[in-house]
């Protein structure tokens, strides 16, 4: 499968790229950071201001080609150091408890904002000129909407005025104790509904408007006219003849949107408090938590680029060019 | 690569199956589709574009009838119209368009049939052979279930006898059963052709409608198609409507030829005739804008300057521009089409009232007035 | 002037729409910070005007230390789209030159830009844009519109490069080459012209793209928190608990000022791409023909059928349309 191979080097490339900025941004940036961290947390220990050196580049820590070797090393072995602001928690394990809430509530709000979407556009395609398009400015107006003030209204609105939703937090945590039972996840998946409405309508504008466009191209394309003369059902030729030639290119814009979409679902947790990454990420630019900061830049795009990954396998799949188009190179 | 289904001598066994054709089918009152003044426009922002104006042409049981035109004429048009297969901006703004085919109860006009009775009589009565078959197949489907669809949506088959026919359509176009797994992709220019020509065979119509079936491929895959349109017509007996602009093409396969400009019909009469006693100006430019590879060398002709602009065309014959016979009463002209005197086909028409088979072709390229860039049929050009 | 006016009468509705609504916030832009009530960042002490809701004094009421919302706003909105407008220059014309130049020169060049472009795009900006802000010490406007600009290229480049590509081969320009020209000026004055409008569409969109990230950095804090732009002023409502004060008229503004231009700049957007794709344009008005819709899938009207059989209330309705004037014409309904 050649295609394949071709896809996943250029990830690997792409990989190698976000790494290397990680490690030269810090030593490129103008001013001494190790300065302000340590005014800002005078109580860490020597070896943290030393490992925080190193990574900063900061008083001859050795040749160039020597960090990157050690810091390529730490990357490979998942060690992003020891926080700074929640000293002496590690980096990785902060992560590892923010995950998991972030990957469950922007994983499965993503994919059903792009299914719902898909098949809104595929019917505002078919029937356009119609009801649907009377609501397009409506949803351009949505589609523009930062997902963040969404959550603020809806917020206000849902939670504060009509105390339909709770306020925030990932489960209610006066109640309720973590733990792989129904009092739990019920709390938690009551707590995330807010925030996946929140991704689902913001994001669902954009999937639709998308698919619609790409429909009305594609019932222009000669098979489809060749469809309808052969007296197929209207069903069949918009489902069958038209949407599962138009969803390939709406794959791949949903691959190129998703680095968006990732990104304001995460800024987005912060309004909810919502125990996920964004959170952590807004408290490590608050208090300059460089460690964390870097981590969390390396997690998100590794996260990012191995989606981008699984969707190209699903073009794959649903395109039978694909393969021959690459094996005729 | 395929190898030519059938020898040269095929062309003149065309004119017989068309005579056994008639016999072998319920011999229908009037003709299979008779198409009256039918008027389509293209409704754009800038004004509409009157691609069909008042064509009257009819098609009988067996018959191939061809429609030639340059790009542009209206060709298209006029046959996807006559089926209501065209898109907006597309509308019908006159005509009827009556089909009496075996299996209706009498003759129907399709500009008035429900979608319901549309639908029947899509592919089951009209079906049609695109012209560029990469861009007529779906290319996510296999070609077994594109087959299957056609057969699925109109003949009432249990599975496996629908996938027996289905193959049983690849045998008709010689194309080996294997194929039935593969993607239009994977098939060459020729196969592709040959599985659109097998699809519209799928539910057994009465009139296949050709557009252009072989333009888009080159000259020796062009005689095999051309040779297995041939044979399978002699098999099923059905009617062509072939559209195509290379007029050469339809003097050998044609009964009777129709040819188009601007959206109206110049001539239309058996293609002996047209071949022999070419009437209208513009038959004469096409006729001679092609060379042929026997008979003597002569200087190629062709006819200068371009079609007009449909959206505000001028009265009259919109030819007139370009003819060499041209006179100021052809301004006034209605274009009805009336018999040419001297032929021996009596339904032999043109709209040129001023120009006959008396009118001799040596007076031709006299005066041709200097207009525009040179075009003739596309296969004189480049 | 003409030609404007031309332009103007062949825009969709909702391209005309977006432009009179962006119009409205450069405006806003240009004159307002000029006619602020107050000074945005001037703190009254008074208690009783801290968090007050809205009222003749103050349009949009104030903030927890007494700032006049409606101020900040005003002043917000020029920053904003400032800052906007020259990431979206900057952005575009880099774009432009790495687009057509890499779809011109071809070869090792072009892969080695297109790896170059699809890189950066396929890498996230906004952790990016975080990471590269956190380590400046400077984190104001300038610096903001580096790193915006320095990330807000990969789309434009991409789009605009497959269609130098599709231009590239077209016949005219193998024609200038032939005739010697050299390579700049055919890009100059045989390419360029024909991408206009992808080139405003790619503008558009990157302006777009400039004001969200800003917004969001602005939120999590990575913009000067001194200044007044849209983002900081979310970014202050937020960390002063303007929700659960019920200051709504603190959060609200700057939120929907972002949303409204936003959706100006995707209106004006969908003008454009209808504009030059004749399918999507036709397919507009397309649909309506004699004032019925007519959809893809049904077969070809005909003007008989349409002008005689539509239901009492669809010719009610239908007589208030312009089309209606069409379809009383004799000749079939000629558009003038």
């Amino acid at each position: 499968m050649p295609f394949i191979l071709r896809r996943i080097a250029f990830y690997a490339v792409a990989a190698w790229v976000a790494l290397t900025l990680n490690f030269f941004i810090p030593r490129a940036m103008p001013g001494n950071a190790v300065q302000g961290i340590m005014a800002k947390f005078p109580d860490l220990q020597p070896s943290a201001y030393k490992a925080l050196e190193a990574m900063l580049g900061v008083g001859h820590p050795g040749s160039l080609i020597s960090q990157y070797g050690n810091y390529l090393d730490d990357v490979v072995h998942l060690n992003f150091g020891t926080d700074v602001a929640n000293y002496p928690a590690s980096v990785s394990s902060l992560l590892a408890q923010t995950i998991p809430w972030t990957l469950v509530l922007v994983g499965t709000a993503t994919v059903i904002a792009f299914a719902l979407g898909t098949l809104l556009g595929i019917l505002a395609g078919w029937r356009h000129g119609g009801w649907a398009d009377r609501w397009l400015p409506g949803l351009m107006f949505l589609q523009a909407i930062p997902y963040f003030f969404l959550a603020l209204v809806l917020l206000e609105l849902l939670a504060v005025k009509l105390h339909i939703f709770p306020l925030a937090q990932g489960y209610n945590g006066q109640d309720v104790v973590p733990g792989w039972h129904w009092d739990f996840i019920g709390s938690a998946i009551d707590h995330s509904l807010l925030p996946a409405i929140t991704i689902v309508l913001t994001s669902i504008a954009g999937w639709m408007l998308q698919m619609r466009n790409v429909m009305i191209t594609t019932l222009g394309e000669d098979y489809v006219v060749a469809a309808q003369a052969k007296g197929l059902s209207n069903r069949r030729v918009v489902y069958t003849y038209a949407a599962r030639n138009a969803l390939l290119p709406q794959l791949q814009g949903f691959g190129l949107a998703l680095g968006f979409v990732v990104s304001g679902a995460l800024v987005m947790e912060i309004v909810f408090s919502y125990p996920g990454v964004g959170l952590l990420l807004l408290n490590a630019v608050t208090s300059t938590d460089y460690p964390l900061m870097q981590a969390i830049f390396l997690v998100i795009t590794f996260a990012v680029l191995l989606a981008n990954l699984a969707v190209d396998l699903v073009i794959v799949l649903f395109d039978p060019r694909v393969r021959a188009r690459e094996a005729a190179r | 690569m395929s190898t030519p289904m059938s020898t040269p001598s095929s062309e003149p066994v065309l004119r017989e199956s068309a005579a056994a054709a008639a016999t072998a089918w319920p011999a229908p009152v009037g003709p299979l589709l008779e198409i009256r003044d039918l008027s389509v426009v293209y409704r754009t922002s800038s004004g509409d574009v009157k691609a069909v104006e008042r064509v009257n042409l009819s098609l009988n049981a067996g018959e191939v009838v061809g429609l030639c035109g340059e790009s542009g004429s209206g060709k298209s048009t006029l046959a996807y119209g006559a089926c209501r297969l065209l898109r907006p901006p597309a509308l019908i703004t006159a005509g009827s368009v009556r089909y009496n085919g075996r299996r209706g109860t009498g003759p129907a006009d399709i500009l008035q049939m429900r979608p319901d009775q549309l639908h029947k009589l899509r592919w089951r009565d009209i079906a049609i052979v695109f012209q560029s078959a990469m861009n007529a197949l779906n290319p996510v489907l296999r070609v077994r279930d594109q087959l299957l669809d056609a057969i699925h949506a109109h003949l009432r088959l249990p599975r496996d006898e629908a996938a027996e026919k289905a193959a049983s359509l690849l045998d008709l176009v010689g194309i080996p059963r294997s194929r039935l797994r593969s993607y239009p992709h994977e098939l060459s220019g020729g196969m592709r052709q040959r599985v659109m020509i097998a699809m519209a065979l799928a539910a057994d119509p009465e009139i296949v409608i050709m557009d252009e079936p072989t333009t888009a491929l080159d000259v020796v895959v062009q005689r095999d198609i051309l040779a297995q349109i041939v044979e399978v017509k002699q098999a099923l007996g059905f009617a062509i409507l072939f559209i195509t602009h290379d007029l050469s093409l339809l003097l050998e396969l044609a009964d009777r030829i129709a040819v188009m400009y601007a959206g109206q019909l110049l001539e239309v009469g058996t293609a002996e005739e047209i071949k022999r006693e070419p009437s209208h100006p513009y038959t004469r430019g096409l006729l001679t804008s092609f060379p042929s590879l026997r008979g003597p060398r002569r200087e190629l002709a062709g006819i200068p300057g371009s079609p007009p602009d449909l959206r505000d065309p001028p009265p009259g014959c919109p030819f007139m521009p370009r003819c060499g016979y041209a006179r100021p009463a052809c301004a006034e002209v209605d274009m009805a089409l009336a018999p040419v005197t001297g032929s021996a086909d009596p339904w032999h028409v043109t709209a040129c009232p001023f120009v006959g088979p008396e009118t001799r072709p040596e007076a031709w390229p006299q005066t041709r007035p200097e207009t525009g860039p040179e075009t003739g049929p596309e296969g004189a050009r480049s | 002037m003409s030609d404007l006016a031309n332009y103007w009468r062949r825009l969709p509705n909702k391209a005309r729409i977006g432009a009179i609504m962006l119009g409205l916030f450069i405006l806003a832009a240009i004159i307002g910070p000029q006619v602020t009530p107050y000074d945005p960042s001037y703190q009254n002490p008074s208690q009783a005007l801290s968090l007050a809701t809205p009222s003749g004094a103050h349009l949009l009421g104030t903030t927890q230390s007494g700032q006049d919302v409606f101020s900040q706003l005003l002043v917000g909105i020029r920053l904003t789209l400032e800052l906007a407008v020259i990431v979206g220059v900057i952005a575009t014309v880099v774009s432009v030159l790495v687009g057509v130049t890499s779809a011109f020169l071809g070869g090792v060049w072009d892969e080695v830009l297109s790896l170059f472009t699809n890189v950066f795009l396929v890498i996230p900006s906004l952790p990016l844009l975080i990471l590269l802000l956190g380590y400046l010490p400077q984190k104001g406007q300038l610096a903001t519109i580096v790193v915006l600009s320095g990330l807000g290229w990969p789309w434009g480049a991409r789009v605009i490069r497959a269609q130098t590509l599709m231009i590239r081969n077209r016949d005219f320009v193998a024609a200038s080459r032939e005739a010697g020209e050299k390579s700049w000026r055919i890009i100059l004055f045989d390419i360029i012209p024909n991408e206009v409008s992808l080139i405003a569409a790619s503008f558009v969109n990157t302006v777009l793209y400039a004001i969200s990230a800003s917004v969001a950095l602005a939120f999590i804090g990575l913009a000067d928190l001194n200044s007044w732009s849209l983002g900081t002023m979310l970014y202050w409502a937020q960390s002063q608990q303007a929700l659960q004060l019920g200051a709504w008229w603190w959060f609200l503004p700057p939120g929907i000022a972002v949303a409204l231009i936003g959706t100006a700049l995707v209106l004006l957007n969908t003008g454009i791409d209808e504009f030059g794709n004749p399918r999507l344009r036709d397919a507009r008005t397309a649909t309506k023909i004699a004032g019925r819709r007519i959809q893809p899938t049904d077969p070809t009207p005909v003007l008989a059928d349409l002008s005689a059989r539509p239901s009492r209330l669809a010719a009610f309705a239908h007589s208030f349309s312009r089309s209606s004037l069409l379809d009383e014409t004799p000749a079939g309904g000629e558009i003038r």
